[in-house]
């Protein structure tokens, strides 16, 4: 299978790779996929304000979807939260020219953003309400 | 060294330099048509082509008579399970095979299920071999036709086929063998091995892709096969169609070279293996033989490198040609049906890569996919959110996936 040339690019130098600390009230984690599916994605983002001022990812999956991650934590830093859940997956497809097999990876990035604002949030209202 | 390094012999091989010299004076001076009986040109090709056949009886123990000439071995089985199939019919309509089996098996099995045959399909160990004891299990008054491999494409493992024979004969049932990843590579004798057919294809033993045989038994017992294709009535009438002399020639000289080299070449081939087996099980945590350790293939490895996917590590050292188990390699997004059926797990499934060392492989070469691999792995694991999870003393295995597709 032939890959985009930012498909390899991100493959080879993915940008954000690491872990903040998933139990600090500022971090919120998105894990996504499964093993057996062939991926998984932790998506983690550093948040002030309503600002993700830092993100970070791990994948275990293929070329494409660690390019996916990877592009999807160069997209969100910087945006406010609302920016962040407003990325859809085929932004990811167009920028990364996924062919239809790998349009999957792509949807699990967008679910991995969603997943890691949504922990945000859930861990803000249970600080607010303590 | 020639980058990128091949080592996905199992796939294919390329023709043996030999090989394309015995063939070349085939297409041009002599072309003639091995069925013309009238003329020089057509006594030739014939005389060629009966000298292949000896070649390739001889690597399999057989007689050159019960060799009939096919495009290869997706050709032989469908002629084979088909042909026996159709025929006997009338005896029983129980076919034993594997889930295992390569897809060419598989297929047919499935299409014969459709005309009425019933097939059970063993379930192998989990080192992806069957017993013989299983077959025996597996038998029925009305069972005519054991189909199973000699060595599996995928992870080499190789069936205890010689007790699989004499127990078929014993019951009155044919068996027949897939070898074409066996011959050439392990010893092959049809007659101690009690085999009653065999397919063989000439890719897969440094001769030409698109052509193959189909051993048929023609004493104790006289296997009859009704034939898939009607045409000219050549090759006992089993298999009509103007002989494709070249290619012929081509496989008979590729058989005579595998079994004059076979004993070296296996020996060579397997320690090669083990050094490459050695490095990756030395240098890495976390990796799992698939297969079988004592009875494999020579030059066969096939390793699940845990929580690393395997198309992205096949990404990462592209300079070494192999396969892989993951589902991101087909494009039905299903893994390996072989490492399923060995209940390696599908997470492992994902992340198998099968090595093939063949007769050009060098010691340098094998090194350098070693340390390619090893690298490639360590990467990718700093990026794996399970193998982080793993180095904390969490198994994978028991998180609660939403899974996803």
């Amino acid at each position: 299978m032939a890959y985009s040339k930012k498909v390899i690019d991100h493959y080879q130098n993915p940008r954000n790779v690491g872990s903040l600390d998933k139990s600090a009230p500022t971090v919120g984690t998105g894990v996504v996929g499964a093993p057996e599916c062939g991926d998984v994605m932790k998506l983690q983002i550093q948040v002030e304000g309503d600002r993700i001022v830092d993100a970070k990812f791990k994948t275990f999956g293929c070329g494409s979807a660690i390019a996916s991650s990877s592009l999807a934590t160069e997209w969100i830093k910087g945006k406010t939260l609302d920016e962040a859940l407003a990325i859809q997956n085929t932004q990811i497809v167009e920028e990364l020219s996924l062919p239809p097999v790998k349009i999957h990876c792509s949807v699990l990035a967008e679910d991995a953003i969603k997943a890691a604002v949504h922990d945000y949030k859930s861990k803000q209202a249970g600080e607010a309400k303590a | 060294m020639k980058l990128p390094i091949y080592m996905d012999y199992q796939a294919t091989t390329p023709c043996d330099p030999r090989v394309v010299e015995a063939m070349l004076p085939y297409f041009t001076d002599s072309f003639g048509n091995a069925a013309s009986r009238n003329h020089r040109y057509g006594w030739e090709a014939e005389e060629a082509v009966e000298k292949a056949r000896e070649r390739i009886a001889a690597l399999i123990g057989a007689n050159p008579k019960e060799i009939v000439f096919t495009s290869g071995s997706t050709e032989s089985i469908n002629l084979a399970l088909k042909g026996a199939a159709q025929m006997y019919a009338e005896k029983g309509k129980h076919i034993v095979t594997c889930q295992s089996e390569h897809k060419a098996v598989l297929d047919v099995a499935k299409h014969l299920e459709q005309q009425g045959f019933e097939v059970t399909y063993l379930q192998p160990d989990k080192t992806g071999r069957v017993t013989a004891e299983a077959v025996a299990a597996a038998l029925r008054p009305d069972t005519i036709l054991v189909a199973l491999m000699w060595a599996n494409n995928e992870v080499g493992t190789l069936n205890p086929v010689r007790e699989i024979g004499a127990l078929c004969h014993a019951q009155g049932v044919l068996f027949f063998t897939d070898a074409t990843q066996a011959a050439g590579k392990v010893p092959v004798d049809v007659e101690a091995d009690h085999v009653d057919m065999l397919c063989l294809s000439g890719h897969k033993l440094y001769g030409p892709k698109g052509v193959g045989i189909l051993y048929v038994r023609r004493k104790n017992p006289r296997v009859r096969l009704v034939a898939q294709m009607d045409g000219g009535g050549h090759e006992r009438g089993m298999r009509s169609g103007t002989l494709n002399v070249p290619s012929i020639v081509g496989l008979g000289r590729a058989c005579e070279l595998a079994r004059l080299e076979l004993p070296e070449e296996s020996a060579r081939t397997a320690a090669l293996r083990d050094h490459l087996e050695r490095r990756i099980f030395g240098e890495l945590d976390f990796v799992y033989l698939n297969g079988n350790r004592e009875h494999r293939l020579p030059n066969n490895l096939n390793v699940s490198f845990a929580y690393v996917e395997g198309e992205s590590l096949i990404m990462g050292f592209s300079d070494v040609a192999v396969s892989s188990g993951s589902a991101c390699t087909s494009a039905s997004l299903e893994p390996s049906h072989v490492l399923r059926a060995m209940a390696v797990g599908e997470d492992l499934a994902h992340s198998s890569i099968r090595f093939g060392i063949g007769r050009s492989t060098t010691r340098e070469e094998v090194d350098f996919a070693a340390t390619q691999v090893i690298g490639a792995v360590k990467r990718l694991r700093e990026l794996s959110p399970l193998y982080e999870m793993a180095l904390e003393g969490i198994d994978p295995k028991t998180v609660n996936w939403q899974a996803h597709h």
